[in-house]
């Protein structure tokens, strides 16, 4: 944008001392704005969808039926808020390991997304859910059933991870 | 009877007010919406038309704190003044001309006072001490900061409000309201004969009522909430209503003084009933009335607060000459006339 001169006070004619034809101006450009298109959500009936980029409520990969968690307790130990608690133990799958117990404290995590970098199998995200509420503290510790989203509804975000990770 | 009358008149046009400041409310809150490319409050009836109604509920409801240090008595007082001054005003300004109900001539002016003029500025000037009495009484640093701005901001555009009035009773002869209406017919308009002191007396209305570009004493950004920082609940609500009854007034004044009050240019030319004639002629108040403040809103949401030097330096060293410069032209024409 080109920069406009400067215009000192004592340049100015004495209409334009007045300022009734800035004030007009100004009131055109106030104007002109309410038939401009809005941009309000009517919320609960209208939602906004976010884009990959966005860290929503983490969530663990599940792919055939079962999680890709190997338990390996990265998440946990480097989430900030201490949020996260795993228990391993062993399966008969290629996989070895599988967390018999993933606990994510909704009350504690902030959303920063260091438990995703930090996963070496992809295994837990950050969702699109924006929508988090309970009622009591106990409610807001999510378990694993609560956590499993099927990989299908989470392509948006794991593509976006390929890309910028 | 006439106590009679009186009475039923006094009851209607103070819940109309009553009913239309509320409702100002909401315009303003849904032009500002508009204005910022947001909707606002449409959710409480339709298109958010109750939306008055739950907020009065609501702030009857809340509690009532009153500081520990305050003046209790004068704590009270202060909005109580503040609303009863800006529901008053409204007494003298005459709303339609004559009609004829169930066989009963009806003036529609609550008070046909014949220094009518002289009424408006001495409530309006009282206006003062409720802002005054609230911060003082409040015995807090930032209601204080306010009331004192507002005293000095109000008493300072009350001499240029006052002076470009005089223009308008040196054309119309007379201090009676309805004379000064019944002058303006057709396009006789006083804000045509009196341009100049249209402009200072719109200025000055926007100084009195506290609107954006001169709302000083309740500067968001510097002192809280003003005058009416330590305020809450229904006194609250007092303030609140009595700041946009004091628009309404304004608006009325505006309209009776400069824009012809209730007279609709060629109405009498249609040939209408009687009766026909003096309800357009209410309704054609109120709409030139609601456009003005919808002009009130629409210039809070373009024109930034001035400094407090700045506001000064308009009043007493640009509007108060310009206004008496004002008179003295008026005058010279009138004289050369005659």
């Amino acid at each position: 944008m080109k920069q406009k001169p400067i215009v000192h006070k004592k340049d100015l004619r004495w209409w334009e001392l007045l300022y009734i034809p800035q004030i007009i101006a100004g009131l055109k450009i106030t104007i002109s704005q309410i038939f401009r298109p809005k941009y309000t959500f009517q919320y609960p009936e209208e939602k906004w969808i976010p884009t990959g980029a966005f860290r929503g409520r983490p969530v663990l990969v599940e792919e055939n039926g079962i999680e890709r968690c190997v338990a390996c307790g990265l998440c946990s130990r480097v989430c900030p808020a201490l949020a996260i608690e795993v228990q391993a133990s062993e399966t008969n799958l290629q996989k070895e390991r599988y967390p018999v117990l993933f606990e994510i404290n909704m009350l504690r995590c902030i959303f920063c997304g260091f438990c995703e970098e930090v996963c070496p199998e992809e295994a837990i995200v950050m969702s699109k859910d924006y929508e988090l509420t309970f009622t009591s503290q106990e409610d807001g510790i999510f378990g694993k059933e609560k956590l499993l989203v099927n990989i299908n509804e989470l392509k948006d975000r794991l593509e976006y991870i390929r890309q910028h990770h | 009877m006439e106590l009679l009358i009186t009475v039923i008149k006094i009851i209607v046009v103070m819940l109309v007010m009553l009913g239309i400041v509320a409702y100002v409310v909401l315009l303003e809150r849904r032009l500002c919406a508009a204005i910022q490319n947001r909707i606002g409050p449409n959710r409480v009836g339709w298109q958010g038309l109750l939306q008055p109604i739950a907020d009065v509920v609501k702030l009857v409801f809340k509690e009532d704190i009153v500081p520990s240090s305050a003046n209790r008595f004068i704590h009270d007082l202060a909005p109580i003044i503040s609303l009863g001054v800006a529901m008053t005003t409204f007494a003298v300004i005459p709303f339609g001309n004559r009609i004829n109900l169930f066989g009963y001539d009806i003036k529609l002016q609550i008070a046909d006072v014949n220094i009518g003029i002289l009424y408006i500025l001495a409530l309006t000037s009282l206006g003062v001490y409720g802002l005054t009495l609230s911060g003082w009484a409040s015995n807090s640093k930032y209601p204080l900061l306010g009331a004192v701005r507002s005293s000095a901001q109000m008493i300072s555009y009350e001499l240029s409000m006052g002076l470009s009035i005089i223009g308008v009773v040196l054309v119309a002869g007379s201090l009676e309201l309805d004379t000064i209406v019944e002058m303006q017919s057709g396009w006789r308009w006083n804000c045509i004969l009196q341009p100049i002191g249209f402009i200072t007396f719109v200025v000055s209305a926007f100084a009195e009522t506290n609107r954006l570009p001169f709302d000083l004493p309740e500067a968001e950004p510097e002192l809280v909430a003003g005058y009416h920082t330590e305020y809450s609940g229904l006194k609250f609500g007092a303030f609140y209503l009595s700041e946009y009854a004091n628009i309404f007034v304004s608006s009325a004044m505006i309209t009776t003084l400069y824009l012809g009050g209730w007279q609709v240019p060629f109405l009498t030319e249609l040939g209408l009933p009687d009766f026909w004639v003096s309800i357009i002629q209410v309704f054609g108040f109120l709409f030139k009335v609601i456009l003005i403040i919808m002009f009130f809103i629409v210039i809070r949401w373009t024109i930034p607060r001035f400094r407090y030097d700045q506001l000064m330096n308009l009043g007493w060293k640009f509007m108060l000459p310009i206004s008496i410069l004002n008179i003295l032209i008026t005058a010279l024409v009138i004289l050369l006339v005659q």
